[in-house]
């Protein structure tokens, strides 16, 4: 049988990813560069027995995520920018509270207002210290519709898997470009659902450590009773301030992430085998620096791609081990040299990180980073 | 024989943090005496709370209980109780947290009428802080950000919350205990969204300022400005001066959100 292509936005593949993972509720606010999202969902979610609410602001959407997550359902929201920095409260309580849920957030210019309908890369940090206190981070910098699609149901899972916040951040290009998208069938990409609890009600702990790392969270309704708080917390969710817990939990949060980076980080080596010079780029900016690559191995530059999926938890074993042999790494960005500071910060100097930033509100095209090419001696 | 509370607190969770005098635990008792008049099972209630001295009435109550961030509670109850609409939803918090943090979220649960019950404890100010006014903290009443009088004239919880689409309001006082639990039960019983505002006290941080020399004489104070709304029909403008009223101030019916969004599936699945 023949798949279903379509012709797709990637905001809209956004969306279509959520519903293939099994989201079953929707919380937003207006807001562009992602509406399409909302949009897509407010047709969609009903037709399968599944809820939208349009919130009375970023915050409230956040927060009405988090409550229907409690209940046993898949949650998304879908924001931009300044929403992002309104919803940091929330996805705090999110990280601490260990409660599932997707935020597709597509990246626009800023700080606060910016540039509404510009393309941008200057969320990425936001999505890693942009709420207080420590916590874990994924975040995920898919650079087609096909990939927004696949990466949305890759956030769904590792949500699910890990009990926590994921982030998928298109920049604004990504989520407004149209491509040709081949939808998987039901069954083929995975799907993972949260663990459910394995003991009876009364020996419930929402954060049983015996369990492990991530510890099975009852759904309210369910016929198990249990307490969540944004209060540091023991393992039966009550508050605490007792020094060696807080601290062991704290850990926990931030471990069950950094302990499992191999099952979260994802990327694409594009002829890094032999390359002197490798474009470290992500999102739409990954396809210039792509054809740049093609370019400059035409005329006989040894050029690779590394190509984020996953920006946080960020590969820096990999980098550092192919700073080891290269000439020099460029880094082409919508912002003005996140990204360029994070690979500087794990390659020990073996190599210089020679940054190319855009925040005018137009992509890196290919010759930048060709003439960037050049300056590698 | 004497009402069992216990079979509704969680065992091993008091004390309580309340200081001595507080209102918070007489309501907290109201509302145990409503869910059991109402027989609500105790694992098919959501008590949700922001952040305060008030909010952290969950935490003593054996249901699935949710202590969110300053101001949030209705818009995660929100999401719990469309996301669940068999869940019985009772949000509980002060007046800082419902109407000044918490105001956005507050009227716009009144606007849609979802089916929960929000029981704001009024007592004028922001205790757990130590002291600082509040949007519903008399005008002149001092606080430990007011050392020279309030400037800012404040909110009526109830006029607030049907103008902004409650379908039931209703008003009780910490000293008038033995009505609680009735106007609790007949809020939770009421389908929509509905408003009980509790007036409490608090003389930790506010009676000590503003003159009220003992527990006493704070719920004193309660018990002479408290004028039921039956006895309020006889009485003339004069005798109201100053009287708050007490007892269910609105009551009326219009579709609930839950059920509206019950229809937009319906409409969906029809047009498929």
């Amino acid at each position: 049988m023949a798949k279903k292509v379509a012709f797709l936005q990637g905001n809209e593949a956004a969306a279509h990813g959520a519903l293939y993972a099994g989201c079953k509720f929707f919380a937003g606010y207006p807001i562009t560069p992602s509406t399409e999202v909302a949009e897509v969902m407010s047709a969609e979610l009903p037709k399968v027995g599944g809820k939208f609410i349009q919130m009375e602001d970023e915050i409230g959407a956040m927060a009405a995520l988090i409550g229907a997550s409690l209940t046993g359902a898949k949650v998304l929201t879908s924001t931009s920018g300044p929403g992002l920095s309104l919803k940091q409260e929330n996805i705090g309580y999110a990280c601490i509270t260990e409660v599932p849920c997707v935020i597709v957030n597509v990246m626009r210019g800023g700080p606060s207002t910016g540039m509404p309908t510009g393309p941008s890369q200057s969320d990425i940090m936001c999505a890693k210290w942009g709420t207080h206190g420590d916590h874990p981070a994924i975040c995920l910098v898919p650079a087609s519709v096909q990939e927004l699609f696949e990466e949305t149901v890759r956030a769904f899972n590792l949500a699910e898997k890990y009990r926590t916040p994921v982030m998928v951040m298109p920049d604004e290009i990504v989520g407004h470009m149209r491509e040709r998208i081949v939808f998987p069938e039901p069954g083929e990409l995975e799907v993972i659902d949260r663990a459910a609890p394995s003991v009876p009600p009364e020996q419930y702990k929402p954060y049983d450590t015996s369990f492990g790392d991530v510890p099975p969270l009852a759904a309210f309704g369910s016929g198990y009773k249990f307490h969540v708080t944004g209060l540091n917390k023991m393992q039966d969710g009550f508050p605490t301030t007792k020094a060696e817990i807080v601290q062991a939990e704290e850990e926990r949060q931030v471990r069950k992430v950094e302990a499992n980076k191999a099952d979260i980080m994802k990327w694409e080596e594009y002829m890094c085998d032999d390359a002197e010079i490798i474009v470290v780029a992500f999102g739409s900016t990954s396809r210039s620096a792509r054809f740049a690559v093609n370019e400059a191995r035409k005329n006989g530059i040894k050029a690779g791609l590394f190509r984020l999926i996953t920006f946080w938890p960020f590969p820096e074993e990999r980098l550092l081990e192919l700073s080891k042999k290269v000439k020099a790494f460029i880094t082409p960005e919508m912002n003005l040299g996140m990204c360029t500071g994070v690979v500087k910060g794990c390659i020990e100097g073996n190599a210089p990180v020679l940054g190319i930033f855009r925040v005018d509100g137009e992509p890196v095209n290919p010759d930048q980073i060709l003439e960037k090419m050049k300056e590698v001696k | 024989m004497a009402f069992d509370y216990d079979k509704y607190i969680r065992p091993g969770k008091l004390p309580h943090i309340w200081c001595p005098g507080c209102g918070h635990g007489i309501v907290m008792k109201g509302l145990i005496r409503a869910m059991d008049s109402l027989n609500l099972k105790k694992e098919e209630t959501c008590i949700v709370s922001g952040i305060g001295c008030a909010s952290r009435l969950p935490g003593y109550m054996d249901c699935c209980t949710l202590h969110t961030a300053h101001g949030r509670a209705a818009a995660f109850a929100t999401g719990v109780k469309m996301a669940k609409p068999e869940m019985n939803v009772i949000l509980v918090g002060g007046d800082g947290d419902g109407t000044a943090i918490g105001g956005n979220h507050f009227i716009h649960a009144c606007r849609r009428n979802i089916d929960m019950t929000y029981i704001i404890m009024n007592n004028y100010i922001y205790g757990m802080t130590g002291g600082q006014f509040s949007p519903c903290t008399p005008t002149g009443a001092k606080a430990s950000t007011t050392p020279y009088g309030n400037p800012d004239p404040g909110f009526d919880i109830a006029k607030l919350a049907i103008g902004a689409g409650a379908t039931f309001v209703a008003r009780g006082t910490a000293y008038h205990a033995a009505q609680l639990d009735k106007l609790i039960a007949e809020a939770i019983q009421h389908k929509g969204f509905s408003v009980v505002e509790i007036l409490d006290d608090c003389p930790t941080t506010y009676g000590r300022r503003n003159k009220y020399r003992s527990v006493v004489d704070m719920m004193n104070r309660l018990k002479e400005v408290a004028v039921p709304v039956k006895a309020a029909e006889k009485m003339t403008a004069e005798q109201l001066e100053g009287k708050i009223l007490t007892g269910v101030l609105h009551k009326v019916e219009k579709p609930e959100y839950c059920e509206e969004y019950a229809k937009v599936i319906q409409r969906a699945q029809a047009a498929k």
